[in-house]
């Protein structure tokens, strides 16, 4: 096959692309550069798309012996993911950017210009199992729990996934670090990345601020009603979020205090106890079907997952027109709209099939 | 391998090696007072005389450099410092607005540094300058210029710019005029004393020569402030140990490349001719730029309409035919080019041109070559352009519209 390898500068996407290439596929290697203006030095271990970064990338693809092309996505990259994540953060929804950029830049624009180029299929260094059974895809989670990436897979349609291409499913983390040292790549001891590429200091509240100014509002007991404080705009926190959230008084029973809910429009944040963060009830729309085969009719028993890592938990799902409902069996904390619920279908042995994902518009 | 990037790169010709290879082996630092280094000094004189006699300049105003950039930041900064210390009021730099990235970033860094007033002088839609406009710029307040740059041809689209026009006009008011003819020397006839001139910028990898070596013609009562301090080897305008070998590979190339510029013009436009011609006949919208009459002999600067610069370059690449895009970032990003965009060219067509430029070692077959790929390769291109396209309409891609 002729693949389109994309190469972050990463030890993921380079060990990917070696296999690719040891596979016995034409492989062309391809930086994307995201930012339009890459920063000239890494900054810590969470740049992605550093000068620096399309340098180690450019050297991954020279020992390979393929060739290499740096392209530019900053613009799709800045409408599509960025502008995509303060928009949500001001409707006061919690966006996963990572996913959004599968979605949209890695597995649409890069992917279509691919394919219109004349290759079969984009590979990637993400952790997560794809096959084809009975002529039909199946996304499962990583060999590698701890790294597992099906999560901010799991919005692609089987149509994506048909020209993806994820050769480090089956592979620990660990190991593939030790397969880049014994292949020479110089980016073996290079750092994960972390948090999101495009705020390198890490700061996502300064980042948002800087970008949607300061919208004041009331912070509000959710019980009473009651006044607790003001703040600059609804970006700057999170469902569950407990510090920082700037409350002179105590609450009247002594116990932490988080954010339950946020209101855009009137700019209200409420706040309240613990185990009124649970939630068991779960509302999300515009399913994507990764393995091309829609809920069947009825409930399904599944497990939900609702972050990028950790927040699962035994559920049944149903669709309901377009829109889809989950139970969850035992009750999760920080839900909060616009994060994604997949939902799997539990398989020890090959790893968990991913059902279906969705964007969460309402919990209860 | 069909190799049409000669404006990049040009192989080193036969003889330029072979000076060269002899000189490696040679030893002797050119500053050095004894028989060893003088023979090295020999050598370099020797090379400074015979490229003085190919440009029509004296030997005391060759200047050897490390390189274009060098010459070029040499002449934009250090013609400025001097001026300005002579005369505080002199703070205003006319330079073209389509100048190769050597002379707009060392005008800029003088701007954005050091209190430079800059004028970017416009071209037409040809990417040329005119003397008018030059003109107009010097004087709003000729007292006030401390130098005018404009390359003598561009790199990107080939044009040819009336240098001599150009500096008679600087010469009317006094005004230093550089020029940056990189591509130019070896292409076009250039004489520096003729052109009226008092700096000129060439490189040796352009003209069959060495990498890391060039030149600064800088006229004698030209003052310009050193960029490199040190033993002062180049007229105490710059300083470094001379690269001996380099110099006389330089020397060499430059003299033949002088030598045969007639004939190889005459067989370069024919061949660029042809190349226009046939890609034209596969591609019927595929657009000229640059001025079509007076251009580099060896230039085709073509754009591609609906086409991406990166896709097309990728799919000629993978048939074995290399090109360029046009300018590149430190990231390898191709960006929009800014002499494109400096004349009038949409930034979505922009990133659909492709530079193809021919030198001494092209043949009929690269011409061939190129014919035979580029009608499905633009095809493929122009599909993978509409699928880059965005689906929500908020494209800046308009070339339905414009051609």
């Amino acid at each position: 096959m002729r693949v389109l390898a994309a190469m972050s500068g990463g030890v993921d996407s380079a060990v990917a692309a070696a296999r690719a290439v040891d596979a016995g596929h034409d492989v062309t290697g391809v930086h994307l550069a995201l930012s339009a203006k890459p920063g000239t030095l890494r900054t810590g271990a969470r740049g992605c798309c550093t000068v620096e970064d399309a340098h180690d990338a450019r050297r991954a693809a020279d020992l390979m012996g393929i060739p290499f092309y740096v392209w530019d996505f900053a613009e799709r990259f800045t409408e599509d993911v960025v502008e995509d994540f303060v928009a949500e953060y001001a409707a006061g929804r919690t966006p996963n950017p990572c996913l959004r950029c599968n979605e949209r830049i890695k597995f649409e624009a890069l992917l279509d210009k691919a394919v219109a180029l004349g290759f079969d299929a984009v590979c990637t260094g993400h952790y997560a199992r794809l096959s084809t059974v009975d002529g039909r895809v199946e996304l499962r989670r990583s060999a590698d729990d701890g790294k597992d990436q099906s999560y901010v897979l799991a919005s692609l349609t089987a149509e994506q996934l048909s020209r993806a291409m994820f050769p480090l499913g089956g592979s620990t983390k660990a190991s593939v670090r030790e397969e880049a040292a014994a292949r020479g790549l110089g980016v073996a001891e290079k750092p994960d990345s972390h948090d999101i590429c495009f705020i390198p200091d890490g700061d996502t509240q300064k980042f948002l601020g800087d970008r949607l100014g300061e919208q004041p509002g009331l912070l509000v007991d959710d019980s009473t009603g009651a006044v607790l404080g003001r703040h600059t705009g609804v970006h700057g926190f999170t469902v569950g979020q407990r510090k920082g959230l700037g409350i002179d008084a105590p609450a009247p029973d002594g116990r932490p205090r988080y954010v339950l809910s946020l209101e855009p429009v009137s700019g209200t944040v409420r706040v309240g106890a613990a185990e009124q963060l649970a939630v068991s009830e779960i509302v999300a729309t515009t399913p994507a079907w990764p393995s091309g085969v829609p809920l069947g009719d009825g409930p399904v028993e599944c497990v939900a997952q609702v972050r990028a890592h950790g927040g699962t938990a035994p559920a049944v799902a149903e669709l309901v027109g377009d829109e889809v409902r989950v139970h969850l069996r035992e009750a999760l904390r920080g839900v909060a709209p616009g994060q994604a619920v997949a939902l799997y279908r539990p398989d020890a042995e090959r790893g968990d099939l991913v059902l279906a994902s969705a964007t969460i518009t309402g919990t209860a | 391998m069909t190799y049409l990037d000669h404006a990049a790169t040009t192989p080193m010709l036969p003889q330029a090696v072979a000076a060269m290879t002899e000189a490696l082996s040679t030893l002797g630092n050119a500053s050095s007072l004894h028989t060893s280094g003088r023979r090295a000094r020999r050598a370099v004189e020797e090379a400074r005389e015979d490229i003085a006699d190919a440009l029509g300049a004296r030997p005391s105003e060759v200047v050897f450099t490390g390189g274009g950039t060098e010459s070029d930041n040499l002449a934009v900064k250090g013609v400025f410092w001097a001026r300005r210390q002579a005369d505080p009021r002199r703070r205003r730099v006319l330079a073209s607005a389509v100048e190769h990235h050597a002379v707009l970033d060392a005008v800029q860094w003088l701007a954005d540094q050091d209190g430079a007033e800059v004028t970017w002088l416009e071209t037409d839609h040809h990417g040329r300058v005119h003397p008018d406009a030059l003109r107009e710029a010097v004087e709003r307040d000729p007292g006030s210029v401390a130098l005018v740059t404009a390359m003598w041809a561009n790199n990107e689209v080939g044009t040819v710019n009336p240098v001599a026009d150009l500096a008679a006009v600087a010469a009317e008011h006094g005004i230093p005029f550089h020029t940056d003819a990189v591509q130019a020397v070896g292409a076009v006839p250039v004489g520096f004393a003729a052109s009226g001139a008092s700096g000129l910028t060439l490189t040796g990898h352009k003209v069959g020569g060495p990498y890391g070596v060039g030149v600064l013609l800088l006229a004698r009562d030209v003052p310009a402030t050193p960029l490199l301090h040190g033993g002062g080897q180049e007229r105490d305008v710059r300083s470094g140990t001379l690269d001996v070998p380099a110099v006389v590979g330089l020397a060499a190339a430059v003299r033949t490349a002088v030598v045969e510029q007639p004939v190889r013009a005459v067989e370069l436009a024919a061949l660029r001719d042809e190349l226009i011609g046939s890609v034209r006949a596969v591609v019927p919208d595929a657009v000229l730029n640059g001025d079509p009459e007076r251009r580099l002999p060896g230039n085709a600067h073509l754009t591609f309409p609906g086409c991406e610069g990166d896709s097309l370059l990728m799919l000629l690449d993978a048939r074995g035919i290399e090109c360029s895009t046009g300018s590149a970032c430190t990231a390898g990003v191709a960006q929009p080019s800014h002499v494109l965009l400096a004349m009038g060219v949409e930034p979505a067509l922009a990133r659909g041109s492709l530079r193809f430029s021919l030198g001494h070692t092209s043949t009929r077959q690269d011409v061939l070559d190129l014919a035979g790929a580029i009608g499905p390769v633009v095809e493929r291109a122009r599909t993978a352009g509409l699928a880059g396209m965005r689906r929500s309409g908020r494209t800046s891609l308009s070339f339905e519209t414009e051609v």
